[in-house]
């Protein structure tokens, strides 16, 4: 992207961003809440327009060929995932549909998905009797199904039990080394850890940007979380926060 | 309060399972662990807004089923997500919920205080145009404003940045400072280190319950931090060890325990890089640690299957 930028009226949520995200990498998009990721994000998987910039994802320009776009990528967030009252297979079914497979793909990939995923015993259970791990896990396969080229997760493993947690970002990784670029949104910090590289907002610009390691030794940090605290909230800074 | 034996079930799903543990007097008391576990059911059943099928409750001396009038005048709520109206202003929010209780925002200004001043520059700016972390301030203003004698919170950091999470620990250390009991439920492992006690429940089921540095103490096999130079290649070769029991990412570390009971840890250290030598890893560097709560409930919580509770 390109001087990506958003503007409601006179407020700016999104300033002039500019950055590239390699195929096959595992990008984590941080930043405090009212930095302007949500906004970033929606335009970048085609739902919103930019006021100025640019921007390509799977190789479609987001405002031009936004549903180019919609179809190339994955989405999987909290909010909106699965549905509740189907079945494990039904929401296969239902979303491979959508995603354009044939029957046939849809039958094989959901075969090879509940396998990778040990739900044979599930498949036929609503997804709302599942254990939010689970949950998730499936959502993330779903998302995949018409193996996108980059895949968009919205904080995937919030409220996940800590083993879970780490078992779906072994799920990550297995997608990235396929060559699936996967875009991540993550308030964990130890998430962001697990990253190739990683990039910070405040107030709708790029704080800070790089690996986990460049971006530690450029601000003198141990921790992620260090940078994080630093940059979000400067100590001498006024209570200035974007309620 | 005080919890004896609850459990509570939906159809076939088993919420909460014997369920028992006490909170004294001006504790911060928290319930860690992830969503599903049971702690909304919990908070329900002890807030008087759900009924158990067996076991038994109270809170500030008064029976859950029983005194139910008596516990709600008395505590604060504030309930998991979003409990706030988003068509109104923050000023109007607090108002209402002052005057859901009998009394004023001005008989509670002295209590709210240090948190409202945070928010107080927005005060007349509608409650769903707020930031996550302002949200959850309003919201725990919202449930302190009629002076309660016990607080419970659900959940109140969820979705929220790790700054703004840990602005909101320090307001409840404040709160806690006055004498406030509190009881807080979280699925974030780093927020029990923040509670005098903590109960770690997972699938309706409780864990321990314990202060978070005897609970991390409790950990029962030698717990290692292993740096090698390639990380995914390394958590493999540990689990491929013959005396793992795990090995996992803690951000940019990884955590390998070991099964042996009785060999000195310096053995361990020095038969693993041997190890890990010996599989072509460079830079291999081998640490005793001490376990965290996060460590701690991952060796508790066992395997996840993928069963639906019913079963479980």
């Amino acid at each position: 992207m390109n001087n990506l930028t958003r503007r409601f009226g006179s407020f700016t949520a999104v300033d002039s961003i500019s950055f590239d995200v390699r195929q096959g990498e595992v990008f984590g998009f941080l930043g405090a809440n009212g930095a302007g990721k949500t906004t970033a994000i929606k335009m970048l998987i085609g739902l919103l327009a930019p006021t100025s910039g640019q921007a390509s994802v799977a190789g479609f320009d987001v405002a031009s060929h936004a549903d180019d776009v919609r179809r190339h990528i994955g989405y999987m967030s909290q909010r909106f995932s699965l549905y509740e009252d189907l079945t494990v297979r039904e929401n296969i079914t239902l979303y491979g549909g959508i995603y354009g497979l044939t029957d046939a793909e849809i039958r094989d990939r959901g075969d090879a998905l509940i396998r990778e995923l040990r739900l044979e015993s599930s498949s036929n259970e609503r997804v709302e009797s599942l254990p939010l791990g689970w949950k998730q896990k499936l959502a993330f396969s779903v998302a995949m199904l018409h193996q996108p080229a980059v895949v968009f997760l919205d904080e995937p493993t919030g409220g996940v039990d800590p083993i879970t947690r780490r078992q779906f970002w072994e799920t990550i990784y297995g997608v990235a080394e396929r060559g699936t670029t996967v875009f991540v949104t993550t308030h964990y910090l130890d998430e962001a850890e697990y990253c190739d590289r990683i990039s910070i907002m405040v107030d709708g610009r790029i704080a800070a940007m790089g690996t986990p390691a460049e971006v530690k030794q450029r601000f003198g940090a141990a921790t992620l979380d260090e940078v994080f605290v630093r940059l979000v909230r400067p100590p001498a800074a006024q209570p200035s926060e974007r309620a | 309060m005080e919890v004896r034996g609850v459990s509570k079930r939906f159809d076939a799903t088993i919420a909460l399972a014997d369920v028992s543990f006490d909170v004294t007097p001006g504790e911060l008391f928290g319930l860690v662990g992830p969503d599903g576990a049971g702690k909304t059911t919990l908070f329900r059943i002890l807030t008087t807004l759900l009924v158990p099928d067996a076991g038994s409750a109270t809170v500030l001396g008064l029976d859950v089923v029983r005194d139910l009038w008596a516990i709600r005048s008395r505590v604060g709520y504030m309930p998991g997500r979003f409990s706030l109206y988003p068509d109104l202003s923050v000023e109007e929010n607090l108002s209402f919920f002052a005057s859901v209780f009998g009394t004023s925002v001005d008989e509670g200004r002295s209590i709210i205080a240090p948190i409202y001043e945070q928010i107080e520059p927005f005060k007349d700016r509608r409650a769903d145009a707020l930031s996550g972390g302002m949200k959850q301030k309003l919201a725990l203003c919202c449930a302190l404003v009629h002076r309660p004698d016990v607080l419970f919170l659900d959940e109140p950091t969820t979705g929220v940045d790790a700054v703004s999470r840990r602005e909101f620990w320090d307001l409840l250390g404040t709160l806690k400072a006055s004498g406030l009991p509190i009881l807080v439920s979280t699925a974030y492992m780093d927020e029990a280190t923040r509670c005098d006690r903590v109960a770690l429940i997972q699938q309706g089921h409780i864990l321990a319950v314990d202060p978070p540095a005897a609970i991390a103490a409790r950990y029962a096999h030698p717990l290692l931090v292993v740096h090698a130079n390639e990380r995914h290649k390394l958590i493999q070769a540990l689990r491929d060890y013959q005396h793992a029991i795990s090995a996992y990412p803690f951000g940019d570390e990884v955590h390998y325990s070991d099964a042996r009971a009785g060999v000195a840890t310096a053995d361990i250290v020095l038969e693993l890089r041997a190890y890990l030598a010996g599989k072509g890893f460079s830079g291999v560097r081998v640490t005793p640690i001490s376990a965290s709560v996060e460590d701690a409930f991952m060796e508790l919580m066992g395997q996840p299957e993928p069963v639906t509770r019913a079963a479980a």
